[in-house]
């Protein structure tokens, strides 16, 4: 009985968390003496075949205008379907935005055990059993599925892409999709920064940097080398950012591989929100700050004088 | 207009995180419970906003948990809910939770539904979504405003580096988040009201749990931070590039 694998799109590409979600479902395949099979809803631009080289043998597609836009319950009847046709025992999501979406709704469905939050394959030496974030990345808790049929749903930057090689087979549904209730009627995107919820790289400002007209300091920095921008929600609350820049227990919890806080002190609920990157930097003046304790590495100085000889340092090294 | 605010009990955020019983239980000594920040400030102050323009309209709050829970529940009330239902057991997983709440919404009928984005608990973003699904009720996740016209509701929601709008008809579930609605506090007439408002307990309806939790664990403590000279930003940058390899 396969893994299946949702693979997720926006803009016709599909988004790299369901890359993530692909290696994951090929890796717990293989460990599982099974084999790894992908499911997109909709048209990407993508060459689907070339998805094989994430470990899955067969891509399952539906196409139907009714799947362009996401209406969960229009999006679980199909996946249901799905997952019976092609007989996977396990299911497999992101954590994203359209995981979060549809993954509990599946799990009604199909009255199939749900985990969300996953950081790691299962333990199947006893059972079924899921590593998952809980308290706000502050623990894990080791969940059993008890069902037969199993739905995992990974956070977002816990699980490395690998890329080895094969071509996917294309293996069309013929599945009806019903007209959405929640029809889509606009679309706001910000363009030409990246997406923070998808960046791996991040830098964040805070309070410290007293003013909107200091963010250049971010901004260069950011720019050099490709990350997204951030802010603490002292920053939001003051407009002095826009409020999807809040990271934070109450804004947007994230994951990257590089945090770097500036001017942040790092109260408990703002670590919330970032406590699950891979390397975290703090520049704050004051040493009894918070976020040192939760740090990798620190200078404990004034952003106004580090912050532009760090951002030339940068510049060298990048040679730009 | 019915509405039905979905809410839980969860460990203040600023809360020690720590298990006993062989790691199997949460340690609550001394724990601060509060409601749940996005179940009150976004659902909940929602649910006032529309019934602040509407009238007519009453808020049930549904609450799955044992006794310990009515502090919390008479703080919804406190805040402006009408009338609170207690389903009296402790909560399993998010699958016995959604049934729950099903169950009743099945029997009373609400024209929308509200949850919280997730708990601060278990962050499973899960109840919403099932309670839509075991309804079979559109369902709008990670949502940031929300307007009525009639029956047509307006709703943004969350996308990957932004928002979009959708249109949706009567009835309803939607998970509520940031931008939905502003935080608020109890007013003493609201606290005094809220002692004699009517808080039902009914016992649960026959659900099984899908998962169980077999333990708990904390994350490794971290190594400590590696300090940089202030005056030697560059040493920074070198440990970034060539020690961690993320720049």
């Amino acid at each position: 009985m396969p893994v299946l694998i949702f693979i997720d799109h926006a803009d016709r590409q599909i988004k790299k968390s369901s890359l993530e979600a692909l290696t994951y479902g090929a890796d717990l395949a293989a460990a599982t003496g099974s084999h790894a099979e992908g499911l997109i809803l909709g048209t990407v631009n993508d060459d689907l075949p070339s998805l094989g080289k994430y470990g899955i043998k067969k891509v399952h597609t539906v196409s139907n205008e009714n799947l362009n836009h996401l209406d969960a319950q229009v999006y679980i009847k199909v996946i249901a379907e799905a997952v019976q046709q092609s007989g996977a025992a396990t299911i497999i999501f992101s954590g994203n935005l359209t995981g979060k979406a549809v993954a509990p709704g599946l799990s009604v469905k199909l009255k199939a055990g749900l985990v969300t939050g996953v950081v790691g394959l299962p333990d199947t030496s006893n059972g079924f059993t899921v590593k998952r974030t809980v308290f706000s990345g502050k623990a894990f808790a080791h969940v059993n599925i008890l069902t037969a049929v199993k739905i995992i749903s990974i956070n977002p930057n816990s699980y490395s892409i690998k890329e080895t090689g094969g071509s996917a087979e294309i293996n069309a549904l013929n599945i009806t999709a019903d007209a959405p209730k929640v029809k889509v009627t606009a679309t706001n995107k910000i363009t030409g920064t990246v997406p923070l919820s998808e960046a791996e790289l991040v830098i964040s400002g805070g309070r410290g940097l007293k003013g909107p007209e200091n963010w250049g300091l971010v901004e260069d920095l950011a720019k050099l080398i490709g990350a997204a921008t951030a802010c603490s929600r002292a920053v939001a609350d003051a407009d002095w950012r826009p409020h999807h820049e809040h990271v934070g227990q109450t804004g947007l919890a994230i994951a990257p591989n590089l945090y770097f806080a500036i001017g942040i002190s790092g109260a408990i609920q703002h670590l919330a929100g970032v406590n699950r990157s891979k390397v975290i930097v703090v520049v704050n003046k004051d040493p009894e700050a918070p976020f040192f304790k939760a740090a990798d590495y620190g200078i404990v100085g004034d952003a106004f004088e580090v912050m532009p000889k760090m951002i030339e340092a940068v510049r060298k090294l990048k040679g730009a | 207009m019915k509405i039905l605010v979905c809410i839980s009990k969860t460990p203040d955020t600023t809360a020690k995180i720590a298990f006993t019983d062989n790691n199997t239980k949460f340690a609550s000594d001394g724990v601060q419970w509060i409601l749940n920040p996005y179940d009150e400030w976004y659902a909940l102050v929602k649910a006032l906003e529309i019934k602040e323009k509407d009238p007519s309209t009453s808020i049930h709050l549904i609450n799955v948990g044992a006794a310990d829970n009515e502090p919390i529940i008479r703080k919804a009330l406190a805040l402006g809910g009408d009338e609170a239902f207690r389903i009296n057991v402790e909560s399993q997983d998010s699958f016995y939770i959604a049934t729950q709440i099903a169950e009743k919404a099945k029997a009373v009928g609400y024209d929308i539904i509200f949850t919280g984005k997730e708990t601060i608990d278990y962050n499973g973003s899960s109840i919403g979504a099932m309670v839509a699904a075991l309804l079979d009720l559109p369902f709008v996740s990670l949502a940031t405003s929300f307007t009525l016209n009639g029956t047509t509701a307006t709703i943004n929601r969350e996308i990957e580096g932004g928002e979009e709008t959708a249109e949706v008809q009567l009835p309803v579930v939607v998970s509520c988040q940031k931008g939905m609605a502003e935080a608020r506090i109890p007013n003493m007439r609201g606290i005094m009201a809220a002692r004699t408002k009517p808080l039902t307990v009914s016992e649960p309806a026959a659900a099984e749990a899908l998962t169980s939790i077999a333990s708990f664990s904390l994350p490794p403590a971290k190594a400590g931070v590696k300090l940089v000279p202030a005056d030697q930003p560059e040493e920074l940058v070198r440990l970034l590039h060539e020690e961690a390899k993320v720049i």
